[in-house]
């Protein structure tokens, strides 16, 4: 039984959400627009929140910005194609996620639990040795496995590997990976990143061109699939 | 607007009180009446403008904007700082913005009568008004009983008036149509040059001209190889070529070899049927010596009248003939004494074996050599070698005596031939020099032609424009571009234009004429204005500030200004309308696109609709009706055509972006990183075939990495849809470009390929809406690139995009934080 607060101005996305959670054995809450979005959050207390971005009374970034960090409550937000930029400031403002519109029940599904386990693993430790999908980290030891074999990183494909794999399943922006490994201002490394990440890929990776783990968010970041 | 003169023989015979009491009449009759400035006389009962600087405020009128201003005394010179130097051109100013303006003038300021006037009175005319002016207003007659030599004025004001009526009437007769009784079709041609005379001969042709209704031309010539003129002369002259150019006249200035050769081909060419020149004040030997104007005018002017003008002051000295300045220091000379010692030197070793004739063969050579360093040297070793030889050589030897006539002669041929090699070398020197400067302009002109053509906007040309002018004029530029609401703006340029500067340089925008420093309008700038006309309306300005003390333009510089100027704005024209043919063609575009995008709408687009709503409501109506297997394929329906007409809409925003002007956001992504992005968004729709995929993986695209992603995408969709597995994506990069294949196996493709990427056009009948192919093409289009379809060799098609490589980054170093 978890709270769900869905946040969209179209009655219909709502409709649908609210079916489609109940039937997951979700509890939904519905708020129309940034005032009231905001202020379910106080009544409500939803251990997720799904954020349309473009709602009547303002921008859904005035609902992220209005949370605290600390509460450590997962906001995936839903925004259409070609809105790039829109979803990195969100991801960057601290979203969690994002989907992007039309999406199936099956990969709505999948966000809600990823970003509902990284909300708890947020609280606890992290682990000392990661795990995701074929590939084990194994951080005290400074070594990578792929499906039991050693593979040998640089120490910057080492840090973005353990940045993505702290949290499977979920986007990093380029920001937000750079600012983890270079602590540099982004746009001065961007494009280091890009090839260090296909250097990555390229040793994790079956088939580097068709990505099973290490997959590009066109635009946004990368992310480690599970 | 009228320009109304009360104009009379004198002052002080009641001009101003006439203006003032009509004045007052049209006041009562309820006309808007504002006296701008009266000097003597009561403006009581109407409204004063207050003065400015002891002058009429022009701004304060033009803002005030009455339907009558009276402006006394138009001949009157403006206070320094004043918006023009004379109040006529404050006066020109009003009536061109609309206001009916009445002043006074007397007959003695007419500026064609001047010469007239002082031969009457005596006394020179200080401040005089261009007969352009008076042409052009309406002269109401002041007559009072005078006596003395006013009354050889009054009589001249009279007919001056009465000519007026008689040209009236003459130009009623000719918009009437009553043919013109006059069978001229004279054209003057008057020789101007810094001479003080030559302000006579301006005035005299301007009357000639008037009285045959003739067109008249103000010629002056610049010698080839001559010596540069002195700053004074240069200002005179351009003094005499104001004048003619207020007079009405057109200045042309000529360059040639000889002045009379110039100004009779100019005449040819141009019709000129009588020269005016002026009488020659010099004495006749000087023609004989050098040859006279008048003397090759008369001679060359075959079926040309010339006209001949005596000085009005014969007394006033012509200008001194400049000389060429010799900065060379003392060394020419050291070298002449050096050269004539060796020579007598020689001369003594080898006295006893040479004859006396061949030691003036010594001294001539050293002349020679001497003369070389110019006309002072020359004239040196021809003195020191005459004394030379005749003291060490001419017998009686060492004394001054010379008993043998000849060897005068001797003497006399040393100094001739020194002299004339060293006139020779200075007239080369001089046409050398002549030729370096053409030259030297030729190749700014052309270096900025070239440059501008460049220029792909107003303010690259501004740039180019004001370095140009700095470099070829020796001046501070600035470089202004009307904007928008038709302003001039600066664009470029080191000089600030603030103040009276910026007010200058609005006027010539305004008045499409030069202002600001060296000329009449607003001469406290401290910039000249020049004005960028194109056809009737001007389009920017160039403002040049000469360094403290430089001397003003001569006629090169203005020859390289004016055709800078010229350059300047066809460059500027041209950017400009480049980009009003850009900007049409985008709106085409956007409107074209809004077209087919709303037939697509309409029809493409409706289809999975209807497939959706048909599916969906029989799931909800028939329900229990329908077999299980019916009503799960039912559903995938929903779903297939859902997310097909997603595709369309995306492929549709896409298109839409790109073809309206979306700039790509490029950055460096590894051409894997593209690749593999995209299959794993068309994963469901590979359905697990397999993709033999060839990457190296050091190529790096400047690509938008999202726009890249559609288009990869569409190209594997487009060979699913219309070819068969298996399919191969491979990337191949030279020095210059990256090329990305995306090939099948199908049928291949269609004899007009090119046709598969317009919109709406479908290869085969599979559902689409026939947009992907296109956003292909816009996406790569935009990014510099070309994408072609051809068939593959051993069956199907390739689609082949080539992009231009460019330069990545330096990989990043390995910096861990």
């Amino acid at each position: 039984m978890t709270a769900v607060l869905v946040i969209d101005d179209d009655p219909h996305v709502r409709r649908f959400l609210r079916n489609a959670l109940a039937g997951h054995g979700h509890v939904v809450h519905e708020a129309a627009t940034v005032a009231d979005g905001i202020a379910a959050l106080e009544t409500h207390r939803p251990a997720l929140v799904l954020l349309d971005l473009g709602l009547p009374d303002g921008d859904g970034l005035a609902v992220l910005r209005s949370m605290t960090p600390e509460a450590h409550v997962p906001v995936i937000v839903l925004s259409a194609r070609g809105q790039e930029g829109d979803k990195v400031a969100a991801l960057d403002s601290g979203a969690d996620d994002y989907l992007t519109k039309p999406f199936g029940t099956g990969e709505l599904m999948a966000r809600i639990r990823v970003a509902l386990r990284h909300a708890k693993a947020a609280n606890a430790a992290s682990a000392e040795v990661l795990e995701v999908g074929p590939i084990r980290v194994d951080q005290p030891r400074h070594e990578v496995t792929v499906a039991g074999e050693l593979v040998h990183l640089t120490p910057i494909e080492f840090k973005i590997l353990v940045e993505l794999a702290r949290q499977p399943g979920r986007v990093l922006t380029h920001r937000q990976l750079v600012n983890a490994v270079w602590g540099a201002p982004p746009h001065e490394q961007s494009h280091a990143l890009r090839v260090h990440v296909a250097a990555l890929r390229r040793k994790l990776e079956r088939d580097p061109a068709r990505p099973q783990w290490l997959v590009t968010e066109a635009g946004v970041g990368y992310r480690l699939r599970d | 607007m009228r320009l109304v003169i009360y104009f009379g023989a004198a002052p002080g015979i009641g001009k101003t009180s006439a203006m003032l009491a009509a004045a007052r009449q049209a006041a009562g009759a309820g006309r808007d009446v504002v006296a701008g400035v009266v000097e003597s006389g009561d403006p009581a009962g109407l409204e004063v403008l207050p003065r400015r600087r002891d002058g009429l405020d022009v701004e304060a009128a033009l803002a005030r904007k009455p339907s009558v201003l009276l402006v006394d005394e138009l001949a009157r010179a403006n206070p320094p700082g004043s918006r023009h130097v004379a109040r006529w051109r404050d006066v020109l100013e009003l009536v061109d913005a609309g206001v009916e303006v009445w002043t006074t003038l007397d007959v003695a300021q007419i500026e064609s009568l001047g010469d007239v006037i002082q031969q009457i009175t005596g006394a020179p005319v200080r401040e005089t008004v261009p007969d352009h002016v008076v042409d052009r207003a309406e002269l109401r007659f002041v007559d009072a009983p005078v006596e003395g030599h006013l009354v050889a004025l009054r009589e001249l004001a009279l007919r001056r008036a009465a000519e007026r009526v008689g040209a009236e009437v003459i130009a009623h007769r000719r918009e009437h149509g009553i043919a013109a009784t006059w069978p001229t079709r004279d054209r003057i041609l008057v020789c101007v040059g810094p001479s003080p005379a030559s302000a006579r001969l301006i005035r005299a042709a301007k009357r000639m001209a008037e009285g045959l209704r003739a067109p008249w031309i103000a010629a002056t010539v610049e010698v080839i190889g001559a010596p540069p003129p002195s700053t004074r002369d240069r200002e005179r002259l351009a003094e005499h070529l104001t004048l003619a150019e207020q007079l009405g006249g057109t200045v042309v200035r000529l360059s040639g070899h000889a002045i009379a050769d110039a100004l009779l081909a100019h005449a040819r060419e141009h019709n000129v049927t009588r020269i005016v020149a002026g009488k020659p004040t010099h004495s006749k030997w000087r023609d004989r010596l050098r040859g006279s104007l008048l003397d090759e005018l008369i001679r060359g002017s075959g079926p040309i009248e010339v006209h001949v003008i005596a000085p009005l002051e014969p007394r006033e000295a012509p200008p001194a003939r400049p000389r060429i300045a010799e900065r060379r220091g003392l060394a020419p000379y050291a070298w002449a004494v050096a050269g004539i010692a060796a020579a007598t030197a020689i001369g003594l070793a080898a006295f006893r074996y040479i004859t006396l004739a061949d030691i003036t063969m010594l001294y001539l050579i050293a002349i020679m050599v001497v003369s070389l360093g110019g006309r002072g040297p020359s004239l040196l070793a021809a003195s020191l070698a005459v004394a030379a030889f005749d003291v060490c050589f001419v017998p009686p030897r060492f004394t001054f005596v010379v008993h043998d006539v000849r060897h005068v002669l001797t003497f006399g041929v040393m100094f001739a031939s020194g002299l004339a090699i060293a006139t020779l070398m200075s007239r080369v020197r001089g046409q050398q020099r002549d030729a370096e400067q053409r030259e030297r302009r030729t190749a700014a002109l052309l270096a900025f032609t070239r440059e501008v053509a460049a220029a792909s906007d107003e303010t690259e040309v501004a740039v180019v424009a004001a370095r140009h002018l700095e470099d070829g004029l020796d001046a501070a530029a600035a470089v202004m571009v009307a904007d928008r609401d038709g302003q001039p703006v600066a664009a470029a340029g080191l000089t600030a234009v603030a103040g009276t500067d910026a007010a200058a340089a609005r006027w010539a925008f305004e008045h499409r004429q030069v202002a600001g420093h060296g000329t009449p309008t607003m001469p406290d700038a401290r910039v000249l204005a020049v004005p960028l006309v194109d056809g009737d309306s001007a389009i920017g300005v160039i403002a040049l500030q000469r360094r403290k003390g430089a001397p003003v333009f001569d006629a090169d510089q203005h020859q390289l200004l004016e055709a800078l100027g010229r350059q300047t704005a066809l460059a500027l024209n041209r950017v400009r309308l480049a980009a009003q043919a850009k900007e049409a063609a985008l709106r085409a575009r956007t409107e074209e696109l809004r077209s087919s995008l709303l037939s697509a709408v309409s029809h493409d687009l409706r289809t999975p609709l209807s497939v959706i709503t048909g599916a969906a409501t029989s799931l909800r109506d028939d329900a229990d009706k329908l077999p299980p297997a019916a009503r799960a394929e039912l559903l995938s329906t929903i779903v297939d055509d859902a997310q097909r007409l997603e595709r369309m809409l995306a492929n549709l925003l896409q298109l839409t972006r790109v073809e309206t002007g979306l700039v790509p956001a490029r950055e460096w992504v590894p051409a894997d990183e593209v690749v593999g992005a995209a299959l794993v968004r068309v994963e469901d729709a590979l359905e697990g075939s397999a993709v033999d995929v060839d990457v190296p993986p050091d190529v790096l695209l400047w690509i938008d990495p999202v726009l890249f992603e559609q288009v990869l995408i569409n190209l594997v969709d487009n060979a699913l849809k219309h070819g068969s597995p298996p399919l191969s994506i491979a990337v191949r990069a030279t020095d210059e470009q990256v090329t990305i294949d995306v090939a099948d196996r199908g049928p291949g493709v269609p004899a007009e390929s090119q046709r598969l990427f317009e919109k709406f056009v479908r290869a085969s009948p599979s559902p689409g809406v026939g947009l992907g192919l296109a956003v292909v093409r816009a996406i790569v289009t935009a990014h510099g690139g070309q994408v072609t379809a051809e068939p593959r060799p051993g069956g199907g098609a390739v689609f082949r995009i080539v992009l231009p490589r460019g330069t990545p980054p330096q990989a990043a170093v390995e910096r861990v934080a």
